[in-house]
């Protein structure tokens, strides 16, 4: 196995594209080395990217959107005073993601490019319109999250790319979000359902909305009907069951240990209302 | 057997000390199993089959022997001949045969062969370049489809003399029991239930994985570390199965991390002596976590039928049971103890129970605390609740008029002694638990339990220092705080403070065979032989006082740590402390130690009663366990903290069996979910504070009155939480997890 410390993304870069065999970049590693140590993924090319300038760093743009550098873990985020109050739901996602000592490692890019459709934060992301910058051997590019995965354990980003930003949009007003997932256990566990909801309100009436589902489909979806079934309503329960069913229709599951395909698109209606809530509370100016 | 020496007054049976091994272990001094290293090591791995049942047609090894960091590679051939019996009569060979294939793999994880090798790494990569050649045979993992006349037969003639004619060859052991006439029981009842119920295989779940380091040289003469419930059963097992005589292996127990029954057996221990024989070298294996999951016992998994009638007062008229339990690969599962616990906190007059003990291509089923006994609780007192549901009745109420009391004759047979299931059920109605209110979404189940508890051969021996110190070794590892309970029984016969004792768990060179530390046996009979140890040591230290002071030594008492005059005509002498004892005893006749063997047959059966309110989110079929009370009887609680330790502990793992653990196999025979992401017990966070009541209805077999209590704790926690679920949701549960998937269709099909 060949291990790199590049101290660029075009180095990084470069290093990836002309590697052979199995290549993985090292963020957190909370994937990329227990697939290691347990014979699952062995790669041949390791590349860590956690020696480029920046990629630690939390910054709040002028315009209110943010930049993340992708070696920033779960941890600094829930630490950060000022970005869990523009998206909390994120922000719990993200720290969702397994214990302390998980927390201390784990990425937003790695839980993205891992591929794994139950991924926490990515549902959270795709609501909240988060776009990834990646970076490959003609320069750069930006990607929304929902267009990376393609399917588990596989994403949209070619040979020799690597994802060297994270850019979350301005909150602006009257906004709101959240992501609940749903797990046998209290917690240290993997969603069998995700759902992260994004909204904001003019006055009591929702008008815009982004519903992500993680865990019932190959990849993450964004799913239209739910926003649709939400905006231009005050979330009346009419609303929520409008909701709940378009979530439940774009299920498209599997029956496995985790989870049967009747009990995910169920539980995918019941959370989408039940995050909803949240997020219109929080649009609402509420402390949740 | 009689005591005449019973004790109700203590000075430190009953207080709370620390544990001596305490600082060790929070300061990671301890030794587990995999902290050992050995000069010139080597690393084993084992090589497992990813069938479920296939003929190994070929081993090619040649490939692994070529790796230049290869020293040994073991495959059947290289352990000793093992005769073949069936049941459990021929367990060497069973054991031998789980520990490594012969002719077919039975299970997925089943191991084939095995490595050493200079690192871990290289033992691992080795594992890779064996070339097994395996003919893929049709497989069954379902209790029920075992015992179907279409099953894949799993082995011929495993079957012993128990088994009926005409039964499947896969059930090997039948057990039938019971009195009186059921039918006509039935006939007088008011109510009568029969329903089918259906629990999976659970692991014990114990932190650490099996380890251990083997030394054989060609001499045949060996050392084994390991971390194991019981070391002399080791020690005897590795010997037949290698071919060497017994008392040439030292075996030395290592700290536990957890066993639960599950480290009451061998699996890795002589294939790593195998490897080192071969190799001329130490050799360490250590297990991963997947390894535990897929070759180590679970537990059994189990189908039932149950049948109970009821008049409407209250008074069971009959009850039937029949348990059919699926064990793996091999006899051993505990259909038997599962139909004879059933039953048993009731004073029947009319009762029948069969049990199955069925094989299947799963891992060889182990012991996990009261093996057997909470599914058939399970079954048992569901139906008692849905009965006292129907009838409209109190369940503990109903419990207290049907209680099994001293003198009943207990639905396996024999005559209860005194027991304290009466006293149980009352503190149960007392506790504040029992009449609180519940809120809606909640429901409360309440559950007996009951379980036999054993002595098994023990050996004690027990040293006192020139300082007046003691030392005592026992021979049944430390697996409940048992090293503090020792020392304290130790300290009440001597009278020096708990803190000037220290025991140990003596290696199998140093005492003659202890039984493992299963059926809640340790500080019982270990208590106990501990207990006469000390007398033994006190008999010594009264006859030099005797000396001393030139009186007959019938003269000479022991009173709080001194020897003193029996009485005013003994003469007139101050109490000689032991210190002034010891401090001359090479002068005065030499070493003084006392020591005690036996197998003591006194245990004392165990009976308990949980309450438990869950909650059920009715969208999502989740379940959270809000309040939980678990009220047994101790006889006496030696050190009443891991006493409740092990009532915790009980509910604790109950939790997770009844809520989410559960062994899921794909049908291609191969376990699903071999990692703790997948196979979930409880995290902390999914436990409520488990409160506890300890009762004491000292037990007539103990000096001091002690019952086990390591067991007993885990045979209520399913069906309390059954009943407890099945009242939050209205609808019965009768399928084991009950996960959210399952609760949710429940609640669905009940509209
Ligand atoms: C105990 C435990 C509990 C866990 N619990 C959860 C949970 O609850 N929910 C959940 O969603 N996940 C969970 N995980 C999985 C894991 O922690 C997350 O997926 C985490 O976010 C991965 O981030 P990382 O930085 O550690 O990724 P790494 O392991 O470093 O990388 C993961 C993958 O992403 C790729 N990658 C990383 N960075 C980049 C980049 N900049 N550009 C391109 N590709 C990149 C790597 O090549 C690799 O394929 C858990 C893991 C453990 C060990």
């Amino acid at each position: 196995m060949e291990f790199h410390s590049p101290t660029s993304f075009a180095e990084a870069s470069a290093l990836a594209a002309k590697a052979t065999g199995i290549t993985r970049f090292l963020a957190g590693g909370t994937d990329v080395l227990v697939q290691l140590r347990s014979d699952l993924v062995t790669p041949d090319t390791l590349i860590d990217i956690k020696k480029i300038d920046g990629v630690g760093k939390i910054t709040c743009n002028a315009d209110g959107s943010w930049t993340l550098g992708v070696a920033v873990t779960g941890a600094e985020m829930s630490e950060h005073p000022e970005l869990g109050r523009d998206w909390p739901g994120l922000v719990e996602a993200m720290d969702l993601i397994g214990s302390t000592q998980v927390q201390g490692r784990a990425t937003l890019a790695g839980n993205l490019c891992n591929g794994s459709p139950a991924a926490d934060s990515v549902p959270a992301m795709v609501a909240a319109g988060v776009t990834m910058t990646v970076t490959g051997e003609d320069g750069t590019r930006e990607v929304a999250v929902e267009d990376i995965p393609t399917g588990p354990g596989k994403t949209s980003l070619a040979k020799g790319e690597v994802v060297s930003a994270v850019n979350i949009p301005a909150r602006g007003d009257n906004g709101g979000d959240a992501y609940l997932r749903f797990i046998p256990r209290t917690e240290m566990d993997i969603a069998v359902v995700g759902v992260g909801v994004n909204l904001r309100l003019d006055g009591d009436t929702i008008t815009e909305a982004r519903v992500s589902l993680g865990a019932v489909a190959p990849t993450v979806l964004l799913v239209d009907a739910c926003a649709e079934a939400i905006i231009g309503s005050t979330l009346d329960d009419a609303a929520l069951d409008a909701l709940a069913a378009a979530a439940s229709a774009a299920c498209n599951p599997i029956d496995d240990k985790r989870g049967t395909i009747t009990f995910r698109t169920e539980v995918a209606g019941v959370l989408a209302k039940r995050a909803a809530k949240i997020a219109y509370a929080r649009a609402k100016g509420e402390d949740l | 057997m009689a005591l005449d020496d019973r004790k109700s007054e203590f000075t430190f049976v009953g207080t709370r000390p620390d544990r001596p091994d305490g600082l060790d272990k929070v300061t990671g001094r301890a030794k587990f199993g995999a902290d050992m290293s050995a000069p010139g090591m080597l690393h084993g791995a084992i090589l497992r089959s990813p069938h479920a049942h296939a003929r190994i047609v070929k081993i090619d090894t040649s490939k692994a022997e070529e790796h230049k960091d290869v020293k040994a590679i073991v495959t059947r051939a290289d352990f000793a001949d093992v005769p073949f019996k069936p049941g459990l009569e021929g367990e060497f060979w069973n054991v031998l045969e789980n520990v490594m294939a012969g002719d077919k793999a039975l299970y997925d994880g089943h191991a084939v062969a095995a490595v050493a090798a200079t690192s871990a790494l290289a033992a691992r990569d080795a594992l890779k370049l064996i070339e097994v050649e395996y003919d893929v045979l049709p497989h069954v993992t379902d209790v029920d489809k075992a015992m179907a006349a279409d099953a894949p037969v799993i082995r011929e003639g495993a079957a012993d003399y128990s088994v009926p004619q005409g039964m499947h060859p896969n059930v090997v052991r039948y057990h039938e029991s019971g009195h009186g006439d059921v039918e006509a029981g039935f006939a007088e009842a008011d109510l009568v239930i029969e329903d089918s119920f259906v629990t999976e295989a659970t692991h014990q779940g114990y932190i650490e994985p099996h380890a251990c380091l083997g030394a054989l040289g060609s001499d045949g003469k060996g050392e084994l570390w390991c971390c194991t419930q019981g070391h002399w059963i080791v020690q005897k097992t590795c010997a037949a199965l290698l071919g060497i005589e017994t008392s040439q292996l030292r075996v030395t127990a290592s700290e536990i991390g957890g066993g639960f029954g599950g480290k009451t057996t061998v699996f890795i221990e002589p294939v790593a002596l195998a490897l080192s024989r071969k190799a001329n070298r130490p050799v360490k294996i250590v297990m991963s976590r997947s390894e535990v999951f897929r070759a180590t016992g679970p537990t059994a998994s189990a189908s039932m039928d149950v049948k109970i009638g009821m008049k409407k007062d209250g008074t069971i008229t009959a009850a039937q049971g029949i348990f059919r339990l699926q064990g793996g690969a091999f006899p051993g599962a505990p259909g038997d103890m599962t139909a004879m616990c059933a039953f048993a906190p009731y004073d029947l007059t009319n009762v029948r129970q069969v049990g199955y003990d069925v094989m299947s291509n799963r891992p060889k089923q182990a012991a996990y605390r009261a093996p057997g006994a909470p599914m058939g609780a399970f079954a048992v007192e569901s139906v008692l609740d849905e009965l006292c549901n129907q009838l409209d009745l109190d369940p503990v109420d109903v419990r207290l008029k049907n209680a099994a009391q001293e003198g009943t004759k207990a639905s396996y047979g024999p005559r209860y002694e005194r027991i304290g299931l009466v006293e149980t059920l009352e503190a149960a109605k007392a506790h504040p638990h029992y009449s609180a209110p519940l809120e809606p979404g909640q429901g409360r189940g309440i559950s007996c339990g009951f379980w036999f508890n054993h002595g098994g051969e023990t050996s004690v021996s027990l040293a006192l220092s020139e300082d007046g110190s003691a030392q005592v070794m026992v021979g049944t590892p430390d697996i409940g705080g048992s090293r503090a309970s020792m020392a304290l029984m130790a300290a009440e016969v001597l009278g020096i403070p708990y803190e000037n004792i220290r025991v140990t768990i003596a290696d199998t060179a140093s005492l003659g065979y202890n039984d493992v530390s299963h059926g809640s046996r340790v500080t019982y009979a270990s208590g106990l032989a501990t207990i006469k140890a000390a007398k033994h040591a006190v008999e010594k230290l009264c006859e030099r006082a005797a000396a001393k002071w030139g009186i007959p030594v019938d003269a000479v008492k022991w009173q709080d740590g001194c020897a003193v005059p029996s009485g005013p005509n003994a003469g007139d002498f101050d109490p000689m402390p032991l210190a002034d004892i010891t401090a001359d005893m090479g002068r005065t006749g030499g070493p003084i130690s006392g020591h005690f063997e036996a197998t003591p047959e006194g245990a004392g059966v165990s009976f308990g009663t949980h309450i438990v309110d869950a909650e059920v989110d009715p969208e999502t079929g989740k379940t959270s366990i809000t309040r939980y009370t678990v009220i047994q009887d101790a006889g006496k609680a030696i050190h009443p903290t891991y006493v409740e330790g092990q009532f915790q502990g009980g509910a604790a793992q109950g939790i997770g069996w009844a809520l989410n653990e559960e062994y899921i196999y794909g049908d291609d025979g191969r376990l699903q979910n071999s990692i703790f992401l997948d196979y979930r017990i409880p995290v902390a966070s999914d436990l409520p504070m488990i409160d506890t009541v300890i009762v004491e209805v000292p037990n007539p077999g103990h000096p001091f009155g002690v019952r086990g209590v390591g067991e007993t704790g885990i045979v209520p926690p399913l069906a309390a939480i059954a009943n407890a679920v099945s009242n939050a949701a209205g609808v019965r549960m009768k399928q084991l997890p009950m996960s959210p998937p399952r609760i949710l269709a429940a609640l669905k099909a009940n509209g």
